[in-house]
């Protein structure tokens, strides 16, 4: 029984072992995910399978737990340590409970960043932010005002009153309204982040502002609500609904025309940025500290602030002419 | 003369020699199993065979080992405990609140460990005296302990643990021998003679077995099953220690899961998941297999996913394939 249980059990192992092999001198770098199996994700891995070929050298080790959550994420770093890979550059589920293992990997002289979901200081060597809050702010009003060349109405649409990241962007729009001559904000409307008062509030919004020309919804939630409420308010061309949404939720408003375009982070571009950064720092010796610049190849310089982290680029702007690529990806 | 009253005639107790016995235990099988991954993992990767990244992969299991010694005692006795996992999530949470107010190392263990057994005697009570199934019983406390954990912490995390608090997951007793190894050793040894050398041993087998008949023959039912919830969550609170030493921090989500991980190890140890059979040597080595499975095929970066699959195709396999000889052979026997 045992020699019948034994072949069986060596040749499932075997079969599934000597699926993956290793070129032994390229630098070697795993891209650490959340969780396997999120179209995100498996996005940023194809970016970095692009900076892979770009570098030549390069061999992307994309991995991660099954269930988002540092236990499962240690026991993958454990492995990439163990295996001495040149660096890991991860997407943390947990900004502390992974410094403990992410310091032995550095010990061990592997290169170590987060990108998207970043890890707390001591446990990596930079963090790449897909934006900054300044990008941001910047970006929502350029979404109206680029559809709007002489002027107009314009309202926002967010989250709720205490929405930290919201009333940032908001805030940061605010700043650059100077840029943006002849737009003007009627109001600020509040959704809390639900379906149905988010299209409430949109409708609201249409009927005490007549002559409104965009919506700015900063919040996923409410941007598909407000597309939905200019539909229904048969105001598909006359307003605008713009901002920050999936394109997955939006391929829909995008099709109606209710909304012309609006901006999220490129998983693609981030996964790429991620790679060019980790070999940067592991194949070419660049000190990634505070006020270090790093080129990550098409995407230009990332410059990192006193924190060690630094932002990307412009959030990338989804319109009728890539939509459907990505509405299958997030 | 004489001859016949001193030369007496041994009648076996057993069909089979006690050698036999052994090479056909489920033990054994379990073994060959651990023996043959273990040498297709040398082959695999050329990373396996080295002492620190054996050392490193212990981690994958041995805080699940330890929760699974005490819950193979209960599933023996025909119990369950499925609110491990949040035991240690509440236990994790009670040692980070008590870090807020400046609680040192020997502080931060004897509050974990009371919480664990706090939570043990939570659960015992439901089943033990108000008689109720203990599968529902800790499908409850599961929510409830993780809850309590939710409702302190949100969506924030615990940090700033004392750096001697570390030593139990962070650190070494000799070379690569780790803190955790050590107490794996000493919980597996401690239960090993509780299970199979002590009266209490006998009569969690005799309650898994019939425990109508355990009444019968003056064993005290309620009491031996009050102590197993008691030690199943004082278990818990030690894995919490160590957990949380390793991690050097504590958010509501910790160890999220680990229930099903721990009741996988027992089974795969064979222990009868309706009680009445099992050993603590088979748990080790189960311990032992689940561990190198997922480090062996995390070293060649498979996948989560593919690795969950490869668990429960051995657990089904191990499971399976000796019932399944066993029917071959009774076929055969009447054909």
């Amino acid at each position: 029984m045992s020699v019948f249980k034994k072949v069986m059990a060596s040749a499932a192992l075997a079969a599934t072992m000597f699926a993956t092999p290793a070129a032994a001198e390229d630098v070697r770098i795993a891209l650490v995910v959340k969780a396997l199996g999120i179209g995100f994700f498996e996005a940023a891995a194809k970016g970095a399978e692009e900076a892979a070929a770009e570098l030549g050298d390069v061999e992307i080790i994309y991995t991660g737990p099954t269930d988002t959550t540092a236990e499962g994420q240690i026991e993958v770093i454990n492995a990439l340590i163990a295996q001495n890979v040149d660096a890991i550059a991860i997407s943390a589920n947990d900004t502390d409970a992974l410094v403990p293992a992410l310091q032995k990997a550095m010990q061990r002289g592997i290169t170590v960043i987060s990108w998207d979901s970043g890890v707390a200081p001591e446990g990596r060597q930079m963090h790449l932010n897909p934006s900054s809050n300044a990008l941001i702010g910047n970006m929502i009003i350029k979404l109206a005002a680029d559809h709007l060349p002489d002027g107009g109405d314009v309202a926002v649409l967010s989250a709720t009153t205490t929405s930290t990241n919201q009333n940032i962007w908001i805030e940061e729009m605010n700043k650059v309204m100077g840029n943006y001559p002849g737009i003007n904000v009627v109001g600020t409307v509040y959704g809390d982040d639900l379906a149905d008062k988010s299209y409430r509030e949109a409708t609201g919004l249409m009927q005490s502002n007549p002559d409104l020309d965009a919506i700015i919804a900063p919040t996923s939630v409410g941007i598909v609500a407000a597309a939905q409420a200019v539909v229904d308010a048969g105001k598909v061309g006359q307003v605008n609904v713009t901002g920050l949404g999936l394109p997955s939720e939006m391929a829909g408003a995008i099709e109606s025309g209710a909304s012309k375009s609006f901006a999220i982070w490129n998983p693609i571009d981030l996964g790429y940025s991620a790679a060019m950064l980790a070999y940067e720092i592991s194949k070419n010796g660049v000190e990634a500290g505070p006020g270090a610049e790093i080129p990550m190849g098409r995407m230009g310089t990332l410059t990192l602030d006193e924190n060690s982290e630094g932002a990307m680029a412009d959030p990338f702007v989804y319109d009728a002419s890539n939509i459907d690529e990505f509405k299958s990806i997030f | 003369m004489t001859d016949t009253a001193t030369n007496t005639r041994q009648i076996p107790d057993r069909l089979t020699s006690r050698t036999t016995r052994v090479f056909r235990s489920w033990e054994a099988l379990l073994l060959a199993v651990a023996i043959a991954i273990f040498i297709v993992n040398s082959f695999a990767s050329p990373y396996f065979l080295n002492a620190w990244n054996l050392s490193d992969a212990t981690f994958n299991f041995t805080e699940k080992a330890m929760i699974a010694f005490a819950m193979a005692l209960l599933i023996i006795a025909g119990e369950i405990d499925l609110s491990v996992a949040s035991i240690i999530a509440l236990a994790s949470t009670a040692m980070g609140l008590a870090v807020q107010y400046g609680a040192g190392t020997p502080e931060l263990v004897i509050i974990g460990l009371t919480v664990g057994l706090l939570c043990g005697a939570f659960n015992a009570v439901f089943v033990t005296i108000l008689g109720l199934p203990s599968i529902v019983v800790t499908i409850g406390t599961m929510s409830l302990f993780r809850g309590i954990s939710y409702i302190i912490l949100g969506d924030g995390a615990f940090r700033g643990y004392p750096s001697s608090f570390s030593w139990f997951g962070q650190g070494y007793v000799y070379w690569v021998i780790t803190v955790e190894m050590v107490l794996f050793a000493i919980i597996a040894v401690i239960y090993g003679v509780l299970l199979h050398k002590t009266n209490f041993g006998r009569s969690v087998y005799a309650i898994g077995n019939n425990p109508t008949g355990a009444v019968f023959s003056g064993i005290r039912v309620q009491r031996v099953k009050f102590i197993l919830f008691l030690l199943t969550g004082f278990m818990s609170g030690v894995a919490a220690i160590c957990l949380t030493s390793r991690l050097g921090s504590t958010r509501p989500s910790i160890a999220q899961g680990m229930e099903l991980e721990v009741v996988t190890m027992v089974v795969l140890g064979g222990v009868n998941i309706l009680g009445g059979s099992g050993t603590i040597p088979g748990v080790v080595i189960a311990a032992f297999v689940i561990g190198l499975v997922t480090f062996g095929l995390g070293l060649l970066n498979v996948p989560g996913i593919v690795m969950s699959i490869f668990i429960g195709l051995l657990l089904i396999g191990v499971i399976a394939l000796p019932r399944l000889w066993k029917m071959a052979a009774e076929k055969r026997r009447r054909a």
